[in-house]
């Protein structure tokens, strides 16, 4: 699965592993995964997460109203 | 109406947008045919359209009207009432299962028309993955009033384990701020390498605390990269981590001894 080039440690005193993210940082970093009833389209349901969420922006991967 | 589940990015995960849209997809829906059709001719006639299949998006859709090839991984007749197939298809981003449908009519020299259509899978995610907004609303409050963020964690995915797709080479400390200010990844700052890389493959460098620092184009296949005593192994694309947050170390800030 992994080719091993170099045995290296990370310093703690740097970053902070995605488990270990505040609520606050976990909201900017994450996905959520939706599911959409019939009614509102992808792009409105994206946009009603923005403002749940309160963040600056959001995207969906792949609208469902086009297939 | 096509209804199911939908990956909604926020903020900077944005970034992994380009990558999260390639994510393979798997739907239930319901072809109607125009004429009843044998059943086990059916799924005889069907087995043509798994595979690469050449597809013309349709008139109303985002991209260019041009033939495309996309790949359909399965297409399973589930159950058949009349002239109302029930089935479960397992295909590439950007497959247009209404077309599908017709094309498929159009095979069968009957005709056909999708009637229903729900998004079960987008990459590893399931519907049992997924969540009402008024659940997400809930979480959001439940946390923000009362202070318990218990179903809010569960619902947050980390961008970096939304990308399992996309193969991954992790970095030392030292080589992450140079990514980060639009450097190329090279050789010298690579600790693991994801095997099955091949050269101008969308690949993601992750630091060793597993962070997703950026996307980039790989120059090198996986065993080039091992083999490699020097040279551009990624050329990066889009930068996900904020600039600043390991340092930039040169002769006056050494590393730290990591022996």
């Amino acid at each position: 699965m992994w080719l091993f080039k170099s045995d290296e440690e990370t310093d703690e005193n740097y970053g902070k592993r995605p488990d270990q993210r505040t609520i606050e940082e976990k909201i900017k970093n994450s996905v959520i995964i939706v599911d959409k009833h019939s009614g509102p389209t992808s792009h409105e349901i994206t946009d009603w997460v923005k403002k749940i969420f309160k963040v600056s922006k959001t995207g969906h991967s792949g609208t469902l109203e086009r297939n | 109406m096509v209804t199911g589940i939908l990956p909604i990015a926020l903020e900077n995960a944005t970034k992994a947008m380009s990558v999260l849209m390639g994510l393979d997809k798997e739907y239930v829906g319901v072809m109607h045919l125009h004429k009843d059709f044998n059943e086990n001719l059916l799924k005889d006639a069907v087995l043509n359209f798994i595979g690469k299949i050449k597809q013309i998006p349709p008139v109303k859709s985002a991209v260019r009207r041009v033939e495309r090839e996309r790949i359909i991984y399965f297409f399973d007749i589930v159950e058949k009432e009349g002239k109302d197939v029930l089935f479960k298809v397992g295909c590439e981003a950007g497959t247009y299962v209404r077309k599908l449908c017709h094309d498929i009519g159009q095979f069968l020299k009957i005709g056909a028309h999708l009637t229903e259509l729900r998004r079960t899978k987008v990459g590893n995610f399931l519907e049992e993955d997924s969540h009402g907004l008024i659940e997400v609303k809930d979480a959001y409050d439940f946390w923000k009033d009362d202070g318990d963020s218990s179903k809010l964690k569960k619902i947050l995915i980390p961008v970096e384990h939304a990308i399992p797709h996309v193969k991954r080479i992790f970095v030392k400390d030292s080589a992450i701020e140079p990514v980060c200010n639009g450097s190329p990844l090279y050789i010298g700052g690579i600790t693991r390498i994801q095997e099955g890389i091949e050269n101008e493959e969308v690949v993601s460098v992750f630091s060793l605390k597993e962070e997703l620092v950026a996307f980039g184009n790989s120059k090198m296949n996986s065993r080039e990269m091992f083999d490699a005593k020097k040279g551009v192994a990624v050329k990066t694309d889009r930068v996900f981590m904020k600039k600043g947050i390991y340092p930039r170390w040169n002769e006056e800030l050494p590393p730290p001894s990591t022996t």
